[in-house]
């Protein structure tokens, strides 16, 4: 057995199987790649996301908690790389652990037992907690030079701090650490944690659309050529609802990650992007 | 200083909304407020003032975008995003007419499909949304079949073993 194998339950969540399919591609693929087995929760359920607790505070908790209970039966970390899931099922972890009265609701709800020895955790901390940026540069066949990039992560990775326990929430670092082991080149601009307004993408489209275009226009005054998310609600909120020309695409930080470790597998993903990241790729010789 | 609406809230959200001296640290964060009547600490101070028909009809309390950027920055850590939750929650059973008819109609549909199926299916949410809300037919239109032509709009739902269990979950939370 390779003692470098370290394994993790996987919640793909909707979006992954949807709308934000080359996330959950290239998030298995890195994965593998590095060593770090993902195995898929079994029967998992959506966590409810924002209309849950808009219009019902049981279910809001109720339906993350019965993901919980199922991934807590395995004893692995549960990898949760939606920014939207890794957020309510943390809410609902942190109930779980602090609020008695709530925790004897929910398990009651769900007929289960928490016992709180999983942790729920996002991707971006998984790579940088247990593998690390300099083992992921020891992993680079091509850097990813003269690109460049600002990172994005919006609001539910980060916010609350006392839920989340994640990153900085107004100067968060640790995607800029990964996107500089892979050679590219991150730029400082003030808004990684600002708002896209996903929320309201289909209902209340031109708030959002002025969200978007102030977003990507702060990123081109950077000097950034792309913005790099790890949030499958911001990825397509980002580059569908911009207006500016020329459009600037999203990448996920496990597409770049992917393509600088030489993943053949890379090539699939960027049909994927409703902003066709390929002009960008060649013009850096980055992509065949 | 509290009236029904704000123990009302407390109730539903833990938070205590008397604590706000108003130094719009929220507002002046809050990404959506330019399309706000009352803006969040506006909306606090309204809910002092048990101003509940004008609260719960605003189409305020429905343009939140639940990014949370008011309630890190509270000075006094109310958690005014779980305010909203609240006021929604509120406005939908004593039947308000939602100032904003579209945002719940999509949190309503979502949570149908997910009800029925156990997780989300966009082609169903989508379709129906289109069909029943206020915004125009033709409207994105050209990024649904976007969307759709790049695989990522699958007109079946995925099986899963979950719907029967999450249905009971859902005759539960009631």
């Amino acid at each position: 057995m390779n003692p470098e194998l370290k394994n993790y339950t996987y919640y793909p969540g909707c979006s992954l199987h949807s709308t934000g399919l080359e996330y959950g591609l290239s998030t298995r693929a890195v994965f593998s790649h590095l060593g770090l087995e993902l195995t898929e929760l079994p029967d998992w359920n959506c966590c409810g996301a924002s209309s849950a607790h808009a219009l019902n505070h049981k279910l809001a908790y109720a339906l993350p908690a019965r993901n919980i209970a199922l991934a807590q039966k395995f004893g692995r970390d549960l990898v949760t790389p939606c920014a939207a899931c890794f957020n309510r099922m943390k809410t609902t972890d942190y109930a779980l652990r602090t609020n008695q009265a709530q925790r004897a609701e929910i398990e009651s709800i769900v007929e289960f037992k928490y016992t709180g020895e999983i942790d729920i955790r996002p991707v971006l901390g998984v790579l940088y907690e247990d593998y690390q940026p300099d083992r992921i540069a020891s992993q680079v066949r091509r850097p990813l030079r003269g690109l460049k990039v600002v990172t994005y992560y919006g609001c539910l990775l980060v916010r609350p701090p006392q839920v989340t326990q994640f990153d900085d929430p107004d100067d968060p670092k640790i995607m800029a650490e990964l996107l500089q082991a892979i050679g590219s080149q991150v730029m400082n601009w003030s808004h990684a944690t600002d708002c896209c307004g996903a929320g309201l993408s289909l209902s209340k489209s031109t708030i959002v659309q002025a969200l978007v275009s102030r977003l990507i226009s702060r990123a081109r005054e950077a000097g950034a050529d792309a913005l790099v998310t790890a949030c499958p609600l911001c990825q397509v909120n980002l580059e569908m609802r911009q207006t500016e020309r020329p459009n600037m695409p999203s990448f996920y930080i496990t597409e770049l990650l992917g393509l600088a470790f030489g993943l053949p597998q890379a090539r699939t993903w960027w049909n994927k992007h409703l902003v066709d990241p390929r002009p960008l790729l060649h013009f850096l010789g980055l992509a065949e | 200083m509290t009236n029904y609406l704000s123990s009302e809230v407390t109730r539903r959200s833990g938070q205590h909304v008397e604590l706000c001296y108003h130094c719009h640290k929220c507002t002046a964060g809050c990404p959506v407020v330019a399309a706000m009547e009352y803006g969040p600490d506006g909306l606090l101070r309204m809910v002092l003032l048990d101003q509940a028909d004008l609260i719960l009809s605003s189409q305020d309390i429905w343009l939140c975008a639940g990014c949370l950027t008011c309630a890190v920055r509270c000075p006094n850590d109310i958690d005014i995003a779980a305010v909203m939750d609240s006021l929604r929650q509120i406005a939908v059973s004593e039947s308000y007419q939602p100032g904003e008819p579209d945002a719940l109609l999509f949190h309503r549909l979502f949570l149908g499909v997910v009800q029925r199926l156990g997780r989300s299916h966009e082609a169903a949410m989508l379709g129906l949304f289109k069909i029943l809300s206020h915004v125009p037919l033709l409207n994105d239109m050209g990024a649904g079949l976007g969307l759709f032509l790049r695989g990522k709009v699958p007109l079946l739902p995925g099986r899963s073993g979950a719907s029967a269990e999450v249905g009971d979950i859902f005759q539960r939370c009631k």
